[in-house]
């Protein structure tokens, strides 16, 4: 392989975004020496376990990668806007709509939600850290390494082109050559044990590691939401793994499952990519709901309406997510019996999340309404969403949907649940918990800007597909004619695009606002809030969370007790040693080995490839004979620190 | 974190563990044997790699699962890990006979290019263009 088959040559594009990354990883090391942060930055962030810290790097890759997915978006909204634009071509788009779909569900709004559960999850069930806090660690960074891998691919060796579906055989070595799939197989591959962990690691954390008191059905609805999420997750991603090993032996090693030729199915990709991708599009809309309850009951100045109902709906959602991964594929043409029953399960699929819409409607019902940019991200949420959700009815009917099949339709329903439901969830989130995390709330004025910027950009671009759609506008094609009469109606939702791209710009430069002129907030309970997150103090709570762990005596525990006027007051006798768990550099190491054998397998080169994995087996047996069951804060230092926070 | 006192508590050679890891890979590599070095026919040799599956995950859930943990301390736990193991099954159920349903129904029949094409009661209702 030569050099200039090794880095991508001859777009401008690309040579602009080369230098763009040289030129940031230089002002990034120079930063850290010119500075002397390389020590902080390796002892407070790299070999960090605190579920706090783990949650903000989450977040903060998630709004990098925002960024990268949203620069793709508009790149195919620039070609789109114009009939017969010559400003990207076929390959060019093709890669761009896959990287797009890849990054924006797998590395924005999957580590987005998973760093607010981080962040906000043992808070609320008042816990001092997760229940295996070195996997946390392993858990970030084999996502962060996944989504790093995957993202070097649009300057080295080529992107991946297949969509984010990666169908067979187009994701095949003859109709897909060079490595360009391969980083789309390794990169999900090595995020995904990430997530799997985390599964497991929050399940465990909720029910094992709840405060005294606090029984499953008094937990705030964000943990049961999460808690819900990480049984999906742990039965779905297994699923992926399995279907991505089977298509790296395909192209890597000559085997037959997926391929034309050799009695290989190549349906039985898609059937296994959506077995696993129907209960994905729950694990990114579950921790949304949950975040949108828990909003709306703030401010609200209301408990929940329909408490477990609610639950109820969730648990049936999660079993049923499991039901309908057909709809994905109607037109396969499974027969009538097949298509009919997955229609129905589809369409049942709606009946418990109105339930939810209907709850969140009653539990403003009569409430003190504020109307707080984080609300106003929750009342946009269900207006958008029950839109997104109508049409979601509509392509359930099988027959209706070989219609819709393919088109800007279906684009326009999935953007309407995906932006509506998860990407509103995470600004909303964000800017809730924001003051939890950084101590000082993001500028409300500018907030609300971005709001309503975003959200008219946003039905601007997305309303006009639906009827490209129902005109027949098929999905990933780079360019169409001038005769189809598509071209005003692309350029409505082009416009509608860069107001959204604008809108992400305001917010970023809120951060930057914030950050310099906020007033700083010293109680740790910006909102007014209702569960025990709000107890703590801000900006971040200390390392060990509570200082002394609460006991929990009902539903909205820290608001009841501010109503009674009984907050307890922390005294230096209740305050006993406190177990903690030690930094740990292994987790990162152990990701990095991964890049190495990930980054060899992308290009077939097995000698890379096993020197990383020895290297990956390495860490695991160091961390095997590795005898650190953490250890004590002292009575002395939790006294200090308290009374230097509080 | 000024003041660090370790915590050190040390657990028995994990012998359940190395057992069942030693016995899960012998399993792996006794399939691959089955299936590409002997001159068995492709039922026996289904019949066999099948057998070996289900011998797998009976391991796994005896020596790493916990399956046969009993938990008398609490209700929750017992409880939590019955649901477990029926949505376990449930999952399994479904993707396993849910996928062989989808992909043989219909036209996905036609996917399978060594057998002769049969017509089954299901689908006679379909367009059978291809």
């Amino acid at each position: 392989m030569k050099w200039d088959e090794f880095f991508v040559t001859g777009d401008p594009l690309i040579y602009g975004a080369d230098v763009s990354i040289v030129l940031t990883m230089v002002g990034i090391l120079f930063y850290l020496t010119k500075f002397k942060k390389w020590k902080w930055l390796w002892d407070e962030w790299l070999t960090t376990v605190d579920h706090k810290k783990l949650g903000i790097m989450y977040i903060v890759s998630a709004v990098l990668m925002m960024f990268r997915g949203g620069v793709d978006a508009l790149l195919m909204r620039a070609q789109l806007a114009v009939p017969e634009a010559n400003f990207l071509d076929s390959q060019h788009y093709n890669e761009i709509f896959t990287t797009h779909g890849t990054i924006m569900i797998i590395f924005m709004a999957m580590p987005f939600l998973i760093g607010l559960i981080n962040v906000v999850v043992p808070l609320q069930i008042g816990a001092r850290d997760v229940a295996y806090p070195y996997l946390n660690a392993v858990s970030f960074w084999t996502f962060f390494i996944g989504a790093m891998l995957f993202n070097i691919s649009f300057v080295i060796g080529g992107s991946p082109s297949a969509g984010w579906t990666s169908y067979m055989p187009l994701a095949s070595n003859e109709l897909s050559p060079g490595p360009g799939q391969n980083y789309y197989l390794l990169g999900l591959q090595i995020a995904g044990i990430g997530t799997l962990l985390t599964g497991i690691n929050f399940l465990v954390t909720i029910l094992k590691m709840r405060a005294p008191g606090m029984t499953l059905f008094r937990m705030p609805m964000f943990t049961w939401s999460s808690l819900v999420t990480m049984v999906i997750i742990i039965f779905a991603f297994p699923i992926l793994t399995v279907a991505l090993v089977l298509m790296t032996f395909d192209r890597l090693f000559g085997s037959h499952f997926f391929t034309l030729q050799g009695e290989g199915m190549d349906m039985l990709w898609a059937n296994l990519f959506w077995l696993w991708g129907h209960p994905e599009v729950y694990i990114v809309i579950l921790p949304a709901f949950g975040m949108f309850s828990e909003i709306i009951s703030t401010f609200s100045k209301k408990t929940l309406f329909g408490y477990k109902a609610m639950i109820w709906s969730m648990l049936l959602i999660a079993g049923y997510s499991f039901l309908v991964w057909v709809h994905h594929f109607f037109t396969m043409g499974s027969g009538a019996v097949v298509n009919s029953v997955f229609s129905i399960t589809t369409m049942a699929i709606g009946i418990p999340t109105g339930v939810k819409i209907f709850n969140w409607l009653f539990t403003m019902y009569r409430g003190r309404i504020e109307f707080t940019t984080p609300m106003l991200w929750s009342l946009g949420f269900i207006v958008n969403f029950v839109v997104g959700g109508v049409t979601g009815v509509m392509l359930a009917m099988a027959a209706a949907d070989y219609q819709y099949h393919n088109t800007y339709f279906l684009v326009s329903h999935f953007h309407y649940v995906l932006i509506a439901g998860t990407v509103f969830a995470c600004f909303a989130g964000l800017i809730f918990w924001y003051p939890k995390m950084f101590g000082y709330k993001l500028n409300e004025r500018i907030g609300k800007w971005v709001f309503w910027i975003f959200t008219i950009g946003f039905n601007v671009c997305f309303m006009p597909q639906y009827f490209l759609g129902l005109d027949g506008m098929p999905r990933r094609v780079y360019t169409y004619s001038e005769e189809s009469g598509w071209g005003p109606l692309n350029m409505v939702s082009t416009i509608g695009g860069f107001m959204m791209g604008i809108a992400f710009v305001i917010l970023v430069y809120n951060i930057y606002y914030s950050f310099r002129f906020a007033k700083r907030e010293t109680t740790g309970d910006a909102w007014n809030g209702r569960t025990l997150e709000w107890s703590t103090p801000s900006p971040m709570p200390p390392f060990y969370n509570f200082a002394k762990i609460p006991e929990v005596t009902g539903l909205d525990h820290f608001w009841k007790q501010k109503q009674a006027g009984k907050v307890e007051k922390l005294k230096a006798e209740d305050i006993k040693k406190i177990h903690m768990p030690s930094n740990s550099g292994v987790p990162f190491i152990m990701a990095s080995f991964f890049f190495v054998a990930g980054f060899g397998m992308v290009f077939d080169w097995m000698w890379m490839g096993i020197a990383g994995m020895i290297g990956v087996f390495g860490t695991l047996i160091y961390r095997s004979f590795e005898y650190d069951d953490g250890y004590y804060v002292s009575v002395e230092e939790v006294i200090e620190t308290e009374k230097i926070s509080k | 974190m000024a003041n660090k006192t370790a915590v050190n508590e040390h657990h028995g050679f994990p012998w359940k563990h190395l057992i069942g890891f030693v016995l899960s890979i012998v399993l792996t590599l006794f399939a691959l044997w089955v299936a590409l070095g002997t001159d068995l026919s492709l039922t026996w040799i289904l019949i066999i790699i099948f057998g070996f599956a289900f011998l797998q995950a009976a391991l796994q859930l005896l020596m790493f699962m916990h399956v046969t943990e009993n938990s008398t301390k609490s209700n929750l736990t017992s409880r939590v890990q019955i649901g477990n193991i029926l949505f376990a099954a449930f999952v399994a159920i479904v993707i396993v006979i849910g996928s062989v349903w989808v992909m043989t129904a219909g036209h996905a029949k036609h996917d399978k290019h060594d057998e002769p094409k049969t017509e089954n009661q299901e689908n006679h209702g379909e367009h059978e263009s291809h």
